[in-house]
């Protein structure tokens, strides 16, 4: 396996996610620990132990698909990326964006119709699915919502069933 | 008039009929729901039954409190339907089936051709250009004809208030996102993108690349891109249909095709009939009423 030299390359792109570990000017280590979900609202940030994933799966692309490890396991994608080079981004937000639903996204895919990759995961959906598609699989690893993230005092209220203010909209008016 | 001059107007005039609405019925029944309609795919696989849509909902709508918290597993236990209090709920199937269980997002479908639209007589249902089927909750009568034309069970009825009762139900959140092109609240909470947005001509491309890519994981099948000639919300599933709460008996044609020839009769009779009957009527009246008179002046002569 040549993931050696893809994980630094690997490493060099990964400020777009915060990382515990202090990147080099040039060349930075792979990160022992990411914090993921940095800007939520209804659940806490966490640490993600970035060390232990790597010692239990071995292979980098096992999450970071086609980007850097082993290039292309997928048969699928292999039609077209078969030597398809690592790539300068490996940061999961460095290819799913955030916003995938916005007016100004969907617009310039509607308008693209030559675009193959037209059905891109958002960046909520791709970890999601990784992380709990993983764990399901493996049987090991959390699945419920509150084993990686604890939620905040908004989530709380947002999911409880006692809310002030939740009238019913009608009643309202009259 | 005479009894065979009778019998061949009515022939002629029921041919007429016939043809007039057989031709009616093709004309309007092409329909495929309007060019940059928005939609939904929901993919039933990747659905993990976190109910974080019902609460993204509740809260979007500022529905009444939910009777237990978001978090509370326990409704699974019975397959449930949206009401005036919650416009989408979420269902648990196929529990004791290995891979399982399979979980289904319900809501209103926002069919091209609304069956509830059809069926309201005050026009309070309007289908938008985006796609979505919204209603004026100040010219419901709450009649609830709406209710038992929807072939998704979909509309709720309000009892909570007694002089203003009025329908309920998604309406893909028109007024707050839909209007300015924004996902709508429960696609935007969706931690596994289960649901996913866009274009409706762009979502039944993706669904059909989804099942090409993986055959094993999909049926081949898009419910929704023609059940009752199409929906804004399509599904995918690796489980039969019918097993997870959908309708398979529901024909691609649109509800409005089984009653369209019917009503397209009703201003015709209204019209045409008493005006025809009627004058059938002085015809024959005329000529016996004459005879009658005669007869009758005859006997009082003498």
């Amino acid at each position: 396996m040549s993931s050696y030299k893809h994980l630094i390359v690997a490493a060099l792109s990964l400020g777009a996610i915060s990382v515990f570990t202090p990147l080099a000017a040039q060349c930075a280590a792979v990160p022992d620990s990411v914090t993921l979900n940095q800007n939520g609202t209804l659940y806490k940030p966490f640490a993600f132990n970035h060390a232990k994933h790597i010692q239990q799966l071995k292979e980098c692309a096992g999450c970071h698909h086609h980007t850097t490890g082993t290039l292309v396991l997928d048969p699928e994608c292999a039609r077209c990326h078969q030597n398809s080079s690592p790539t300068a981004v490996v940061s999961c937000k460095g290819c799913h964006s955030a916003k995938p639903f916005s007016p100004e996204t969907l617009a310039e895919k509607h308008a693209d119709k030559q675009r193959y990759h037209k059905d891109k995961m958002g960046l909520k959906g791709a970890m999601h699915q990784s992380c709990i598609g993983c764990h399901q699989k493996e049987g090991a690893g959390p699945v419920g919502c509150q084993e990686c993230h604890p939620r905040t005092e908004a989530g709380e209220a947002f999911n409880s069933s006692s809310r002030l203010g939740a009238k019913p909209a009608h009643a309202k008016k009259h | 008039m005479k009894r065979r001059n009778f019998l061949k107007a009515c022939l002629i005039g029921g041919t007429t009929i016939a043809m007039g609405k057989t031709n009616k019925g093709w004309a309007s029944g092409s329909f495929e729901g309007y060019p940059e309609s928005m939609g939904v795919l929901v993919d039933t696989t990747r659905c993990i039954g976190c109910r974080s849509c019902e609460a993204a909902c509740n809260k979007e709508q500022k529905l009444p409190e939910p009777d237990t918290s978001f978090d509370d597993k326990s409704v699974f236990e019975e397959p449930r339907r949206p009401t005036a209090k919650a416009y989408t709920v979420v269902n648990q199937y196929e529990k004791e089936k290995p891979g399982g269980p399979v979980y289904r997002k319900v809501q209103c479908n926002h069919c091209n051709e609304p069956a509830c639209l059809t069926s309201c007589f005050v026009n309070a249902y309007t289908k938008t250009k985006e796609g979505a089927v919204i209603y004026n909750s100040k010219v419901c009568v709450g009649c609830r004809n709406c209710m038992i034309a929807c072939p998704f069970n979909v509309p709720g009825y309000d009892y909570e208030s007694v002089t203003n009762p009025v329908i309920k139900k998604c309406i893909l959140c028109y007024d707050t996102r839909l209007k300015v092109g924004k996902p709508p609240a429960c696609v935007d909470i969706c931690p596994q993108e289960a649901l996913t947005f866009g274009h409706r001509a762009d979502l039944i491309k993706i669904a059909h690349e989804r099942i090409r890519s993986n055959p094993d994981r999909y049926l081949d099948h898009v419910y929704g891109e023609k059940e009752v000639g199409g929906t804004s919300w399509l599904y995918l599933s690796g489980t039969e249909f019918d097993k997870i709460g959908f309708d398979p008996s529901l024909s691609n044609d649109p509800i409005i095709s089984n009653v369209k020839d019917f009503l397209g009769m009703v201003p015709m009779v209204l019209s045409i009939w008493p005006a025809l009957f009627s004058g059938i009527h002085l015809l024959s009246k005329h000529d016996s009423g004459g005879e009658g008179h005669d007869t009758e002046s005859k006997e009082e002569e003498p």
